[in-house]
């Protein structure tokens, strides 16, 4: 089941004219921001289906702009996106494709930050809910609606237990979670969802106590 | 979550002799760990920012951005106050807020999604016109809004909220729905009787495609907002009356689902069939966009 909450169905407060195209897309465009985990210099988005067909007049472009810009859905700058990118100095450039079967309200978006770079497949489901369908090239699923971890890593037995036993420690609860690799010893991403939102310390110790992690993100759009 | 069908959500109800609305309460409270104070300050927050909107589009003329549309909240409300309309006033006041709620939203202004922004007027417009009546406090209206969120999930789980994957049904139809069950539960009806409302709401909508000119939420969003407010309270009273859904409402929902599938992409919020196909949604859509969809293609 995909909704959860009471303000998924009343909700969010949002500026018009869509849920889906509008508001969906400015929480894609937040989860690129976060993914990223970089200030942005540059972003590419390939938009497919109904995305690409209606993006002007819903505010779809300016919205996923706003998103990365790390402004919420009720933000009134949403409709100055492009000019208040150009004076932060972030490039945006916006293609149409068919890049396979998702569901029609679906962008592909490649970012660029000055140290870091991300690559994700997102869909805006409807009401406002995204939820990202690939990240990295790989089939990971989330949608930051919970405080969620990505960490990525190298393929080792016993990775799993390791975390799960010092987040554990730490009092956190693992909702959701997902691990993808690349190949076998080789590059993964473990996607953790938790109830709450973890303190600083407990990121630091995920880096420090184990040691196959090479990064860690927080994910969180409110 | 706690229940995955209307049917499932009135026997929670009935077993715990609890509305709906109090039903959702404690689940959203279990869910996210938030108290029920907190909860309800939530959603009487949402519903402040309904009726910002339902009141800015009556007072005024509210005008697109795009210039397409606007002013039709406005009209209806002058028109309510002459006393001559075929709709009883009440009624009448429904549809008005319910236009200019969508008509804030085309104006890229504050909406709340109930459950989409394309649908955002309905559901407000109900709630509020019979908040009008005075004759419910403003909590059981807040009330009511849960009673919505829980038809709501049901549907988004089941089927479908989105235009795009489902059609306009999905959207509007969701939306005549939750409002109808809402108004019932306001009224003090049976959880049955809010099962019948939205058993019948929704079946008035099935197949309604999204076919928006342009590509906008605009036309025939608007209108379409406007008159499923009065669908919405007009299942609400039939259900009130004693009219059962003979189809049970679960069964109307996978039904939308089913129908939301066989529908052609163009009938999909593409903005390429029906209405938008018309001639004169192709000369709108001309006169706005033309020159911007070849710069994309040119960079793509």
């Amino acid at each position: 089941m995909r909704y959860h909450s009471a303000f998924e169905i009343i909700g969010p407060i949002m500026v018009g004219p869509s849920s889906s195209h509008t508001a969906g897309a400015v929480r894609i465009g937040n989860l690129a921001r976060q993914l990223l985990d970089d200030e942005p210099i540059q972003v590419h988005f390939t938009l497919m289906g109904s995305f690409a067909q209606t993006y002007q007049g819903h505010g779809t472009d300016v919205a996923l702009i706003a998103g990365v810009l790390g402004f919420t859905t009720d933000d009134p700058r949403i409709t100055d996106a492009f000019s208040l990118a150009s004076d932060r100095g972030l490039h945006v450039q916006f293609a149409k494709a068919n890049f396979g079967f998702f569901h029609p309200n679906t962008v592909s978006i490649n970012i660029e930050g000055r140290k870091r770079q991300s690559q994700l497949i997102a869909s805006s489901l409807g009401g406002g809910k995204a939820e990202v369908q690939e990240m990295e090239g790989l089939p990971l699923k989330l949608t930051g609606e919970r405080p969620t971890l990505i960490i990525d890593h190298h393929d080792r037995p016993g990775f799993l237990a390791k975390i799960s036993s010092l987040l554990s420690q730490e009092g956190y609860n693992i909702v959701r979670m997902m691990v993808e690799r690349v190949e076998k010893s080789g590059k993964a991403i473990t996607v953790c969802e938790l109830d709450e939102l973890p303190n600083p310390t407990t990121l630091a110790n995920l880096r420090t106590f184990v040691d196959v992690v090479e990064h860690v993100r927080l994910i969180y759009v409110v | 979550m706690a229940f995955s069908a209307i049917r499932e959500l009135l026997a929670m109800a009935n077993k715990k002799q609890q509305t709906i609305a109090s039903c959702m309460l404690d689940i959203e409270q279990n869910e996210t760990g938030r108290t029920k104070e907190e909860i309800i300050t939530l959603m009487t927050q949402q519903f402040d920012v309904m009726i910002e909107a339902a009141h800015k589009g009556v007072e005024q003329p509210m005008m697109s951005r795009t210039g397409l549309t606007g002013g039709d909240g406005y009209r209806v409300e002058e028109y309510r106050k002459k006393g001559i309309s075929y709709l009883g006033t009440n009624t009448l006041q429904a549809m008005a807020y319910a236009l200019s709620v969508n008509e804030v939203n085309a104006a890229m202004g504050r909406i709340v999604a109930t459950p989409t922004a394309g649908s955002a007027g309905i559901l407000p417009g109900v709630l509020i016109a019979i908040y009008d009546q005075k004759v419910h406090a403003k909590e059981a209206i807040i009330q009511g809004l849960f009673t919505a969120a829980a038809i709501g999930l049901v549907i988004a789980n089941a089927a479908s909220i989105s235009g795009a994957a489902g059609g306009c049904q999905a959207e509007i139809g969701s939306a005549t729905a939750m409002a109808a069950g809402a108004a019932v539960e306001i009224a003090g009806g049976s959880p049955e009787q809010v099962g019948n409302a939205v058993g019948l709401a929704l079946k008035n909508s099935l197949g309604l495609v999204c076919d928006p000119v342009g590509g906008l939420v605009e036309i025939p969003c608007i209108i379409r907002n406007g008159l499923h407010a009065v669908t919405a309270l007009a299942a609400a009273d039939m259900a009130l009356a004693g009219v059962r859904s003979v189809i049970p409402p679960d069964e109307v929902i996978h039904a939308m689902y089913a129908i939301g599938n066989e529908m052609p992409e163009s009938l999909r919020e593409t903005g390429l069939g029906g209405l938008a196909a018309t001639p004169t949604g192709k000369r709108l859509r001309e006169r706005l966009f033309g020159k911007m969809d070849q710069q994309v293609v040119e960079k793509a």
